[in-house]
């Protein structure tokens, strides 16, 4: 193959999916002169899974990408089809915001977007291999022999590095939804010597919706009005479309033919190696675990208005299509079901992320990002959260700038890139609100609050966008501050409403701040009595009521993140010598030098370094 | 740092046994004994292979024999401290191991220092932070039932009740998760009833633990036990029968004791911690006054009283005061004098309480007595050997801020916050929990939601 130079870039990205478009996009505004490789270009920001975005923990996720100014939750917001909070009757913690997406129109949006964005170049390549100059990264080489140089590369190649879809007995390299597989990069980077990890995941079967009976289904609706993810729409009308899904139910006859059919899954006949994540079991691997349950729920949810295509959540296999057909008809209201792209188990290579430092950068290779599945994740919310850092960095790179990393105290993104840096991961990872240690400082609804100036300070936010930040936290701190001194008779008015609330009634003078700590009161119950408020912005007034209700709870996390940076602050050299170290278990040592941890806070999250072996280490860095 | 240096102590309890063992650790342990340790035949201590034990004679500088010794050695890793080490068993009693140690301190070895060589078991990452506590309780155990209970510690009675709670615990986060994670699936979520019947479960639990502390603190700082009664009733005489040794100055000269003189004794594996005290009555010398002071102090204090009266005699009114100020509840009335005779009068008196006719002097009833005291602090055998005894005070504060958060968590249902809240508490209170057996993480959460719920794409 004969090489030709392609042109120079400060960063590339290759891969166009949802962490390579958050990654680009960061670039490019940062002003960084950004090229976009894809496979191809009608596979951009691709839904190849689930028609959705957000839902609980992946909620959180857009809503920060948002706020340090990505784009997930913007074009979510103009192509959703159904938009619901998840989790309200819970604790404002845990509210979760999940929208079902109108895939074609998400595509169409973001590639719209990436075309118009300055600095962005979008090119339909094949990379190859990677061009690395004594351990720094110089540029990549396509299929067609096209040498792109640049000073920073961003790998988010997804689940194309070798892709293997797999159905029943048949078996074909494939990226997912019939996209060409990318057979030769997963060689250059384990020629590089990256250590590569094997991982499987799957999805469901898509069948046409005229062939379903929705009569015998039951309908769910979303929220209306529906909520932005993006801060930036918090004052925007957006589309009233309320689409629904339905709920649907396998039954035993449905367990039986695939009981019946075991022995034709790859997955029990061993021809599938890679190890699939927990968080999204076929449904053989249901009915053989949960062999006692009855039935499972399948959610039956459109991919589009514009398409009679719909994805059948709960329902991903690998078996035979024949038996596929055959399962599904067993189903009350898919008597007649019409299969319009079967489910498929698909393996993949990924590097095992441990390989990474905090910023994403790999540590074998400087200049080179790596964000996605390729990290050993899954989920697009997931892969967008990544991207967005390794985008950031990679222009920081490139300008010579420190490197943004965002700790487990200040985000889910944070945890994220921690547990998976840390720890590694043996199947795909999904963040999980269960995974956030400070959970209720990291709500959905103050992302902003959180990391908006961090954003400002990347240079992806605007000024004005900032500022109004600003005056949204002057509001609530004021606001908070007038609650408090602001006392209230207990007179009749007051008890009637306190009653009505079942709380108890009030003896002598009380603030408004002590009122609005009672779980059952609530900012707009109290209105009649507190006659001095003024008209606050909704979201403001949901911080206010959030921030005085769990005040006690509030503090205490505060306290613990306190605690929690004091180790984090415990920085361990680059340089440093584990051997030297007295009293380390072997383990350790070797874990140890490996991971390479950054700070003794890290050291101690990785698997195999016990309490003890901190104590040797921390003497020794006393020393 | 001082972890390099080669310690050395005595390993076995100090006292008239018949073997000592005299335990060094450290880079410089081969290098000491090679020094002072001589085998028959001329061969040396560098030839002996690791794990083996070898006869010979410890000598001193001037080539004298200190004592006839076996030396066993013991090469790193694999050791008790992962060091180095050297065991040199010696003839017991305080000389012989004195001088042995004198010379291994004047040829390099630092004495050890309380729990020393646990530390660095700890620090080399041979036992974990809960054995290595018992360890030190075990060092610091005076009898044979602390014994049994810092080793059953050691043995995971302690780990294994303290991991059933943490299961509880993990099995509640669980149900909370898993409707927190996939909310739009068919498992309800937890009724606060039900979430509040799980947490009043695990508060008896640690409560149960809680108290388990104070009978540890007995086992560890002994049951104390206070002799009263007016002066020369013969309190001190019976210490001295208890103790089977002359320590209180005994004369007939009423307030002889002027202090409260404290002393241990073993009774069937029980520490008791006998105070005898002042004898009590109205007085104007000023040092025996601030002796009776102490008494009454004593008297405070003490898990149980021996009311002490001479029964040959009537009781008078400074037994009766004394009497009527006792609390009865923890007192035993001793009748001591009984070989002289015991009054009816005072039998009479003091028959609906707990009391026994003794002779200090001959050594009657000693035993009735003893039994009385043991009985009454060992409430049953198992309260030692198969109870999970705390007898550390960090296990125990820990427990109680478990304990501590259980009931936050319990009160934030009540007020009516929701479960995400109050699982904050749970979570707290599985971190203390942690502390003392290992973390719980929230991939153990995880993993157990996937393992008991069907979920997912």
């Amino acid at each position: 193959m004969t090489e030709y130079e392609a042109g120079r870039y400060d960063v590339i990205v290759v891969g166009a999916g949802h962490a390579g478009c958050e990654a680009a996009l960061a670039c490019a505004r940062k002003n960084k002169k950004t090229l976009l490789l894809t496979l191809h270009l009608d596979a951009l920001a691709m839904m190849p899974c689930n028609p959705s975005i957000g839902g609980t923990g992946k909620g959180h996720l857009v809503r920060e990408i948002d706020a340090l100014g990505g784009q997930m939750g913007k074009v979510i917001d103009k192509t959703f089809i159904q938009n619901k909070m998840l989790n309200t009757s819970k604790g404002a913690a845990v509210h979760s915001l999940r929208a079902q997406a109108d895939k074609a129109k998400y595509h169409t949006e973001m590639k719209k977007i990436i075309e118009t964005t300055p600095n962005l170049y979008l090119k339909q390549q094949e990379v190859v291999s990677l061009d690395v100059d004594d351990g720094r990264i110089n540029g990549v080489i396509t299929k067609t022999g096209a040498h792109f140089y640049a000073k920073a590369v961003v790998l988010a190649s997804g689940t194309y590095l070798k892709g293997r879809i797999v159905i029943g007995e048949a078996s074909f390299d494939s990226g997912p939804g019939g996209i060409t597989a990318a057979s030769m990069l997963s060689d250059s980077l384990r020629s590089l010597g990256f250590e590569i990890i094997r991982l499987k995941t799957g999805t469901p079967a898509r069948v046409n919706k005229r062939s379903i009976d929705f009569s015998k289904l039951e309908a769910e609706f979303g929220d209306d009005p529906a909520t932005p993810f993006s801060f930036e729409n918090f004052d925007k009308e957006l589309n009233n479309i309320n689409y629904p899904c339905y709920l649907a139910y396998t039954n035993e006859k449905t367990h039986e033919v695939i009981k019946a059919n075991l022995h034709r899954s790859p997955l029990f006949s061993g021809k599938i190696t890679g190890v699939g994540p927990r968080y999204c079991p076929s449904i053989e691997d249901k009915v053989v675990r949960f062999a006692d349950k009855t039935r499972h729920q399948l959610f039956v949810e459109p991919e589009g208005l514009d398409t009679d295509e719909v994805y059948l959540q709960g329902m991903s296999s690998s078996l035979p299509e024949d038996v596929q057909l055959s399962f599904l008809k067993t189903i009350e209201g898919f008597e007649n079901v019409e299969i319009m792209r079967s489910a498929y188990a698909i393996e993949y290579d990924a590097i095992s992320p441990v390989q990474l430092s905090l910023s994403l950068e790999t540590k074998l290779v400087k200049g080179l990002f790596t964000a996605g599945q390729i990290n050993g994740t899954s989920g697009y919310e997931e892969a967008a959260a990544q991207g967005i850092i390794a985008g950031i960095n990679a222009a920081n790179y490139v300008d010579g700038k420190n490197y943004l990393v965002l700790d487990r105290s200040s985000s889910y993104i944070g945890v994220l890139i921690d547990d998976i840096v840390t720890k590694g991961t043996e199947e795909p990872y999904r963040i999980m609100t269960s995974r956030v240690e400070y959970r209720l400082l990291l709500r959905q609804d103050n992302a902003d609050i959180r990391l908006t100036p961090i954003g400002y300070k990347e240079g992806l936010i605007s000024y004005e966008r900032y500022e109004k930040l600003k005056n949204k936290i002057d509001l609530i701190e004021k606001e908070i501050q007038r609650l408090k001194i602001t006392k209230l008779k207990p007179d009749k008015q007051l008890n009637d409403i306190l009653v009505s609330l079942n709380t108890s009634p009030v003896e002598g003078a009380v603030s408004v701040y002590d009122l609005l700590k009672r779980p059952q009161v609530s900012y707009a119950a109290i209105a009649p009595v507190d006659i001095k408020r003024k008209k606050l912005p909704s979201d403001v007034v949901r911080q206010v009521e959030i921030m005085v209700k769990y005040d006690d709870y509030i503090k205490r996390q505060q306290t613990q993140v306190e605690r929690f940076k004091k180790i984090e602050e415990k920085r361990i050299p680059d340089d440093f010598d584990y051997s030297k170290v007295k009293n380390l278990r072997i383990e350790a040592r070797q874990k140890l030098s490996k991971f390479r941890p950054v700070n003794l806070g890290q050291a101690g999250r990785i698997s195999g370094v016990s309490p003890a072996d901190i104590n040797a280490l921390l003497i020794e860095l006393m020393k | 740092m001082t972890e390099n240096e080669t310690i050395a102590a005595l390993s076995t309890p100090a006292g008239y046994a018949g073997i000592a063992v005299i335990r060094i650790s450290g880079n410089e342990a081969f290098r000491i004994i090679s020094e002072i340790f001589k085998r028959p035949g001329g061969k040396s201590f560098s030839q002996m292979k690791s794990n083996s034990i070898c006869y010979g004679h410890i000598l001193d500088e001037k080539g004298a024999v200190i004592d006839e010794v076996l030396v066993s050695k013991l090469c790193a890793p694999h050791t008790y401290t992962t060091e180095d080490v050297v065991e040199i068993n010696c003839h017991g009693g305080y000389a012989a191991v004195r001088e042995v140690m004198s010379l291994l301190i004047r040829r390099g070895a630092r004495h050890a220092l309380p729990g020393e060589f646990t530390k660095r078991a700890f620090l080399g990452g041979r036992i974990d932070l809960v054995q290595a506590e018992a360890v030190s309780d075990l060092i610091a155990s005076k009898t044979e039932l602390c014994a049994k209970a810092a080793l059953n510690q050691l043995e995971g009675a302690l780990s294994e009740e303290i991991d059933g709670i943490k299961n509880d615990i993990l099995q509640l986060l669980m149900q909370l998760e898993v409707t927190i994670q996939y909310p739009e699936y068919d498992i309800e979520d937890m009724p606060s009833e039900k979430l509040m019947e799980g947490l009043l479960n695990i508060k008896a639990k640690l409560r149960n633990l809680a108290d388990s502390y104070k009978k540890g603190s007995m086992l560890n700082e002994g049951v104390k036990v206070a002799i009263i009664g007016k002066p020369n009733v013969g309190k001190s005489m019976l210490l001295n029968k208890l103790l089977n040794k002359e320590k209180a100055i005994v004369t007939d000269i009423p307030g002889t004791t002027r202090d409260v003189v404290d002393e241990y004794i073993n009774l069937r594996g029980l520490p008791v911690r006998i105070m005898d005290t002042a004898g009590i009555r109205s007085s104007d010398d000023k040092v025996e006054k601030i002796g009776i002071d102490r008494s009454y102090k004593a008297i405070k204090q003490a898990d149980y009283v021996l009311l002490t009266v001479n029964a040959s005699q009537p009781l008078d009114d400074e037994d009766m005061s004394i009497i009527n100020a006792a609390d009865t509840e923890k007192t035993i009335f001793v009748l001591n004098k009984c070989d002289i005779g015991v009054c009816e009068s005072v039998s009479e008196y003091l028959k609906d309480f707990d009391s026994v006719n003794i002779s200090a002097m001959t050594g009657e009833n000693i035993k009735v007595l003893e039994d009385k005291i043991y009985n009454r602090a060992v409430t049953s055998e198992e309260d030692f050997a198969k109870a999970a005894l705390i007898t550390n005070e960090r296990h125990a504060s820990l427990i109680q801020g478990a304990l501590m958060s259980i009931t936050k968590a319990e009160e934030a249902i009540a007020q009516g916050y929701p479960v995400d809240i109050s699982e904050i508490d749970i979570r707290d209170c599985m971190d203390s929990l942690g502390m003392i057996t290992g973390e719980v993480t929230s991939e153990d959460i995880i993993d157990e939601i996937f393992a008991n719920f069907c979920l997912g794409k």
